[in-house]
């Protein structure tokens, strides 16, 4: 877990007339996932370069874990920061075990402890053991790109940048991994930082997202609140803020929770809501049951109900009653 | 034909010390020359792989050097280097140095953008990009570089004879002097068996290196 603090970073590459990072300052605190997101070629994967230094800001300041970036080696902090690309950059000549052990290595890690490693690795990203001795080119494109993960989780680094990993790949294949990125996010709590420029990854994935347009910052906040509050028309046609549907979608039956009706039963079992269910799929539920209301029921008590009036109020209230 | 070569292989045992003396030359300074060639070949193409502008010019450079016939380099350096065998190893090592090179230059060049920029951003030194990334992943070109220099030294080395700088050319030179096919003969069939067992075993070794590195089709 790293904090990252930017201060008027920007980026101008030579011989070029305006910067494609332009001042943008933010700070992202310790375990947050932050996805970029943008139009291509906005700057995004500039940005992303430029804290592991591939890229050195043209001004601005950098502090990772409140230190300077430039107070290191580049070689040494890149050592220390998990890197994914969209073209996984695998080693085709190295076999999995190999691939996954390079960075351990660079640190001097010893033999058995790298060793240990890989296994708990490879059943991180739910990969067979047996993966170890084959070489990338056999493998699906899913699979290297769990390999990519894992090869940057390899000396646990506290921070992960991610440059659109799971852009190649088909749309089952990525939802997958999606859920698998959230997975193990829950259980590592890494600082991520995530570039895509595909909204509903985007909307997904962050717990916020850094909106990025020709090289400035035009919103950094949850999901919610810019789906609730865009910045302006930019972003709100990024986002298709005014789809309904998809600001339901990150709104939860906890937010339009109404106390139970006095003379209802249990109702239909089946057609019961539970607080943690998105509203998206509680309205369309409450549709099919006839559009009056419909019970909610958490451990087997019944909570409450919701209607489509208490629907339609959280959804003009844009906020999650209760944090996570 | 069939006569022919048996008295080639008369005239052969006849000379059996001369022969093998003039093979020894030719195998060593076709040897020297493929190692001074690779050893100025292979840097250079590296060192041209990683820098944009300057690179393509001195490739384009030794591109054109390649054009020019290995006999004319041979007599175009004897006016300032003499006869014997020195003029010839450095005319040899002359035409061993340019494919090399552009294999060199082609391998580096090739590797997937997105490998090398994974081994930067993982922490690895400028060294350890090229020890472990690029010249692993450009190594079955370059030995295929390796192993059209190694044709061409082979071959050309017979030239040699022509300044004084032996080899199994002695024996082709003596021969069209002496009008004497079977002579021409001792001195071109081994050469031409020895350029066709180099080339195999390289081409072998070439096979070999590209399927260990995990990267045959
Ligand atoms: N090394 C570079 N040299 C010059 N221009 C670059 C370089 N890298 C990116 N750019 C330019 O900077 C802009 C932003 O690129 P990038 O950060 O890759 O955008 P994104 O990742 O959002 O698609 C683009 O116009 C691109 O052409
Ligand atoms: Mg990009």
């Amino acid at each position: 877990m790293s904090s990252i603090v930017a201060e008027q970073l920007s980026k101008t590459f030579p011989g070029e007339a305006r910067p494609v990072v332009d001042s943008v300052s933010f700070r992202i605190e310790p375990g947050e996932f932050v996805v970029l997101l943008g139009p291509s070629g906005c700057g995004k994967t500039t940005l992303l370069k430029m804290i592991n230094r591939l890229y050195e800001p043209t001004s601005g300041r950098l502090l990772i874990d409140g230190a300077d970036a430039r107070a290191v080696p580049a070689t040494e902090l890149r050592r220390r920061i998990g890197y994914v690309i969209q073209q996984t950059g695998l080693f085709p000549h190295l076999r999995i075990e190999q691939n996954i052990a390079v960075v351990p290595q660079l640190l001097g890690w010893e033999r058995r402890r790298i060793e240990v490693r890989i296994d708990e690795l490879l059943d991180l990203v739910e990969l067979p053991r047996a993966y170890r001795r084959r070489y990338p080119r056999q493998l699906s494109g899913g699979e290297q790109q769990r390999v990519g993960l894992a090869r940057a989780l390899a000396a646990d680094p506290g921070l992960m940048l991610m440059d659109e990993p799971f852009g190649a790949l088909d749309a089952i294949t990525r939802a997958r991994l999606q859920d698998e990125l959230l997975r193990i996010q829950q259980r590592l709590h890494k600082t991520i930082l995530f570039v895509t420029h595909d909204v509903d990854e985007a909307l997904r994935l962050a717990d916020r997202l850094l909106i990025m347009r020709a090289g400035r910052m035009v919103q950094f906040d949850t999901p919610l609140a810019v789906l609730s509050h865009p910045a302006d028309d930019f972003v709100r046609d990024l986002l298709s803020a005014d789809d309904v549907l998809r600001r339901l979608s990150l709104l939860r039956v906890a937010d339009a929770l109404r106390p139970p009706a006095v003379n209802e039963g249990y109702g239909n079992g089946s057609s019961a809501l539970t607080p943690t269910d998105d509203l998206r799929i509680a309205l369309g539920r409450v549709l099919e049951a006839g559009g009056e209301s419909l019970p909610v029921v958490a451990d087997g008590q019944n909570v409450g109900r919701v209607t489509p009036a208490s629907i339609a109020a959280a959804l003009a209230r844009g906020e999650r009653a209760l944090p996570d | 034909m069939l006569a022919l070569l048996l008295e080639a292989y008369e005239y052969f045992l006849a000379n059996q010390s001369r022969f093998w003396a003039a093979a020894t030359q030719h195998v060593w300074i076709s040897s020297a020359a493929l190692l001074i060639g690779t050893a100025i070949g292979l840097p250079v193409g590296i060192w041209a792989a990683r820098r944009a502008h300057a690179g393509q010019w001195a490739i384009n450079a030794f591109g054109a050097l390649r054009l020019i016939p290995s006999l004319a380099v041979l007599f175009l350096a004897q006016p300032y280097l003499g006869i014997g065998a020195l003029p010839a190893l450095v005319a040899l090592t002359l035409l061993a140095v340019p494919p090399v090179l552009i294999a060199a230059y082609a391998g580096v060049r090739n590797v997937d953008r997105g490998v090398s920029e994974a081994a930067r951003g993982m922490g690895m030194t400028a060294a350890q990009i090229l020890w472990r990334v690029e010249l692993p992943l450009a190594l079955p070109s370059i030995v295929g570089g390796v192993r059209s220099a190694a044709v061409e030294v082979i071959a050309s080395a017979t030239l040699a004879a022509f300044i004084g700088g032996g080899g199994l050319g002695i024996f082709i030179t003596r021969g069209y002097a002496l009008f004497d096919t079977r002579i021409m003969l001792v001195g071109a069939i081994p050469v031409a068996l020895l350029a066709l067992t180099v080339e195999l075993a390289l081409a072998l070794v070439q096979r070999r290196l590209s399927s260990n590195a995990g990267m045959a089709a």
